[in-house]
C-alpha cells in the first residue's frame, strides 16, 4: 500500500506547533514509516506537490494572500486539520482584531504602504476543516492520535470536556477555590492534562471552548473575585476571541 | 546586456517565511534583497493595555523555537520596572531554562536544518536510510534539552512555571537526579557533534564586520545578563540599547533592519558569543574546540556551525553544574504595580535578544520594544551575501541558489520573530 502524502503548511503563527511535530523525537521515526511527508519547508527543500492526504494548518490566516493560499491548501487536500488555536480560532494573533488596524500599524511600521494585513481568523472562516487540534502549542500525542486515526479511518478521539475534567481526574487541588486564582479551566478544552493548574498556575484558555461551556456565568463568578469587567473581556479575547463562546464571555458587563 | 536574475522563494529549512531577489548585471550584484514576507505580526501594538503579568505569556508566542528567551527576557524588563531582585535560585532556574533552550535550538539547526546541505540531501528526513545513527544521536541530545525545559518549565513550546518574580513549581529531587546522569552521558554525543561540525567543509569566506553578544561582568559565559559588547568597541549597558542600536523599515520586508549607531550591519549568535568569550567557555567546550582544530574568534559566518557544537558542550558541563547546585525552591517574590520602565537582554539561541516595557500604575503596558536576534542579523545577511555572491556568479543557477541558502542557513534565521517592530525615527545627535 502506497503510504498516505501528508502537508505541512505555515500561516501566520510562531512555528511552536510545527517544532512540536519535530519533538516527536521518540515518535518520529515510527511515524515516518506510515507517512509520507511530502511538503514541511521548515524540514525540506523538496517543495512535493499536492494532492495530499492530509493537510496540516498551522498559523492564522492574516492577509489576502494567506486568504487565497488557504483556499488552495484545501483544494489540494482530502482531509486538512487545522493545528494549533491559531489555526483552529486566529489564536494569540486575533487579539490584534479588538483594536483599530490602522493603530497596530503605526506602532510598528513607518512605511503604511508596505504593511497589508487582515482580520486575524482561524483556517474554517475561509474554508471546511475536518479536524481540530487544539492548544498553544498543540499537544504532541493528540497530533498522533488524529495521525492514527486518519490512518485507520475513524474519528479520532479528541475531549470534548473542560479542563476542569481532567483536573478533576488528577486529583490536583482546584487554584480557583483554594487560592482565588482566576481560572479559564471550566470552559476551556480539555486535552492538555490540567497543564498550567497542575505546576500552580490558573489555565488561560489557550486551547479554546469546551463544548457548551456556561462562559458567561464564569464571566460573572469572575467579577465576584475581583476582575474588573475590562480584565475579563482580556481573559476571553485571548486566544479564541472570536468563537461564539468567548465572545460571550467577554461581553458580560 | 547579461543579466541573470536568482530568486529563492520560499526559503527552506529556516523557521518562518522569506525570500531571497538577487539581480546581478555582467557580474556585479545590482539588487540584492531579502525579503522576509512572513505576515506582520504586531506583538508591541496587542501587548498595550495588557497586565504585566501577562507579557511573559503573550511574548512567548512571538517565537515557538525560542519562547524560553522572550519569556525570561520580558521577565526581566518588567522586573527592572518594578525593581523585583530575583534570588539567586531563581537565577540558576533562569539559566538553565535558557540553557536547555539553546541544546535543543543548536541541535535542531545543526542536525536538522543545516547538516543536510553538507551532506548532500535535501532534509533530515531523507538522511534516515543512510545516517540513521547520527539522526538518533541528534534526536536524544535535542530529548535531553527538551526533557530540561519540560522539567523546569512545564512544557518544551511556551512553558508555563516562569512568571515574574521567580518560579510557580519546581520538579522534585528524582527528576533533577535522574537528568544530572543523563547529562553526563550525553557529553559523548555533545563531543561527536563537536567532531562532524569541525569536518564538514565550510565555504571559505570571511568578511570584516561586527559582531556584537553579552559579555562580563558578571565574570561568566553570558547567558541572560551582561554588558552589550563588539569587536569594534562597543560596550554599553541594556538601558542604553536604543542610543547604540537604531532600525529602519525597508519597505521590501516586514522585519526592519538594525545598525549600530553610524556605522553598519552587526551579527549576533552563537559566533558573535564564542568569538567573544571564548576565554569564558567551559574548559570541556575550549578542550574539544582545540582537539578539532576550530579556531576563533573567526570571520566566516558559516562559522557559526561549529560555534553552536562548542555551545552545545559549553551547556552540558553548565547545566551539570547548575543542577547540581539547585536548592529546589519555588521561590515567587511578590509584585506591585507601579510606574516605570524596564530593560530586558538575554542571548536567545539565535543571539541577542531585547525587551523594553513602560508600565502604568496600574501594572498595564503603555510602550513595548521588542528586537529579536534575526532582526539584528537580517541587514549583516543581506551584506554578507553582497560580497558572497560574486566569489561564485558564474557557477549555475542553482549551485548559486543553494550557496545563498547556506549562508542565510548559517544563522538559522527565524523570521516570524522578525516580523515585527517598534516604529523608530533615527535622529541624529
Amino acid at each position: 500500500m502506497k503510504k498516505p502524502t501528508v502537508g505541512i503548511f505555515k500561516f501566520t503563527s510562531d512555528a511552536g506547533c510545527q517544532l512540536q511535530i519535530l519533538n516527536l523525537e521518540k515518535e518520529l521515526l515510527e511515524l515516518l514509516k506510515l507517512i509520507d511527508i511530502a511538503y514541511f519547508p521548515m524540514a525540506s527543500r523538496n517543495y512535493g506537490k499536492g494532492p495530499f492526504d492530509i493537510g496540516f494548518v498551522e498559523g492564522a490566516v492574516t492577509s489576502t494572500e494567506e486568504i487565497i493560499k488557504i483556499k488552495e491548501i484545501r483544494e489540494q487536500c482530502r482531509i486538512l486539520v487545522a493545528l494549533g488555536s491559531c489555526a483552529c480560532y486566529g489564536g494569540i494573533a486575533s487579539i490584534k482584531n479588538h483594536k483599530p488596524q490602522r493603530e497596530l500599524e503605526e506602532r510598528v511600521y513607518t512605511d503604511l504602504t508596505a504593511v497589508h494585513s487582515t482580520k486575524a481568523y482561524g483556517i474554517d472562516q475561509y474554508v471546511k476543516v475536518d479536524a481540530y487540534v487544539k492548544g498553544c502549542p498543540i499537544d504532541k500525542n493528540e497530533f498522533v492520535e488524529v495521525v492514527k486515526s486518519t490512518l485507520m479511518e475513524i474519528k479520532p478521539n479528541l475531549r470534548p470536556h473542560s479542563v476542569c475534567v481532567e483536573c478533576k481526574l488528577r486529583e490536583y487541588p482546584c487554584i480557583f477555590l483554594t487560592e482565588g486564582k482566576v481560572c479559564m479551566g471550566p470552559v476551556t478544552s480539555a486535552g492538555c492534562g490540567a497543564l498550567c493548574p497542575s505546576k500552580h498556575r490558573a489555565c488561560e484558555g489557550c486551547r479554546g471552548p469546551a463544548s457548551d461551556p456556561n462562559t458567561s456565568s464564569l464571566a460573572r463568578t469572575m467579577m465576584e473575585y475581583g476582575l474588573t469587567p475590562e480584565e475579563v473581556r482580556l481573559k476571553f479575547i485571548k486566544y479564541a476571541g472570536e468563537t461564539q463562546a468567548f465572545k460571550e464571555g467577554a461581553g458580560v458587563r | 546586456m547579461n543579466e541573470k536574475k536568482i530568486k529563492v522563494d520560499y526559503m527552506a529549512r529556516v523557521e518562518g517565511e522569506a525570500a531571497l531577489d538577487i539581480t546581478v548585471s555582467n557580474g556585479e550584484i545590482v539588487d540584492l534583497k531579502l525579503n522576509v514576507f512572513e505576515p506582520a505580526r504586531f506583538f508591541e501594538s496587542f501587548l498595550i493595555g495588557r497586565k504585566f503579568d501577562e507579557v511573559p505569556e503573550i511574548a512567548a508566542r512571538i517565537c515557538g523555537i525560542c519562547p524560553v528567551s522572550h519569556i525570561l527576557t520580558s521577565i526581566q524588563a518588567i522586573e527592572d520596572a518594578l525593581e523585583i531582585v530575583p534570588s539567586g535560585e531563581t537565577m540558576r532556574l533562569r539559566k538553565l531554562l535558557a540553557l536547555s533552550q539553546w541544546i535543543q535550538s543548536h541541535t535542531l539547526h545543526t542536525y536538522m536544518l543545516a547538516l543536510p546541505d553538507y551532506f548532500g540531501y535535501q532534509s533530515v528526513l531523507d538522511m534516515i536510510p543512510e545516517h540513521r545513527e547520527l539522526v538518533e544521536q541528534a534526536l536524544r541530545l535535542k530529548r535531553l534539552g527538551n526533557d530540561l525545559t519540560v522539567a523546569i518549565g512545564g512544557r518544551e513550546v511556551h512553558p508555563v512555571t516562569p512568571v515574574v518574580g521567580g518560579f510557580t513549581h519546581v520538579p522534585p529531587r528524582d527528576v533533577i537526579k535522574d537528568l544530572i546522569k543523563r547529562f553526563k552521558e550525553a557529553r559523548k554525543d555533545a563531543q561527536n557533534m563537536v567532531e562532524i561540525a569541525a569536518q564538514i567543509e565550510l565555504p571559505d569566506f570571511t568578511r570584516d564586520f561586527e559582531y556584537v553578544a553579552l559579555t562580563s561582568p558578571p565574570q561568566e559565559y553570558p547567558i541572560i545578563s551582561g554588558f552589550i559588547a563588539s569587536n569594534k568597541g562597543l560596550k554599553f549597558k541594556k538601558n542604553e540599547y536604543r542610543k547604540n542600536i537604531h532600525e529602519v523599515h525597508v519597505s521590501h520586508s516586514n522585519a526592519l533592519h538594525s545598525f549600530v549607531k553610524g556605522r553598519s550591519s552587526f551579527m549576533v549568535g552563537p559566533l558573535a558569543r564564542v568569538n567573544l568569550n571564548y576565554d569564558l567557555l567551559a574548559g570541556e567546550a575550549r578542550r574539544a574546540a582545540e582537539r578539532n582544530g576550530l579556531k576563533f574568534p573567526s570571520m566566516n559566518p558559516f562559522y557559526s556551525i561549529p560555534a553552536r557544537a562548542v555551545e552545545v558542550v559549553h551547556s552540558i558541563e553548565t547545566c551539570i553544574d547548575l543542577l547540581e547546585d539547585l536548592k529546589l525552591k519555588a521561590e515567587q517574590i511578590p509584585a506591585v504595580p507601579k510606574d516605570g520602565t524596564g530593560f530586558g537582554i538575554g542571548e536567545a539561541p539565535r543571539g541577542l535578544l531585547y525587551h523594553s516595557y513602560k508600565i502604568n500604575k496600574k501594572g498595564e503596558i503603555v510602550e513595548a520594544d521588542i528586537v529579536s536576534p534575526t532582526a539584528h542579523n537580517a541587514f549583516n545577511i543581506e551584506n554578507d551575501l553582497k560580497e558572497f555572491v560574486p566569489k561564485f556568479i558564474s557557477l549555475p543557477k542553482e549551485e548559486i541558489q543553494l550557496k545563498c541558502e547556506m549562508l542565510v542557513r548559517a544563522y538559522d534565521p527565524c523570521f516570524s520573530c522578525s516580523a515585527h517592530f517598534l516604529k523608530i525615527n533615527i535622529r541624529e545627535r
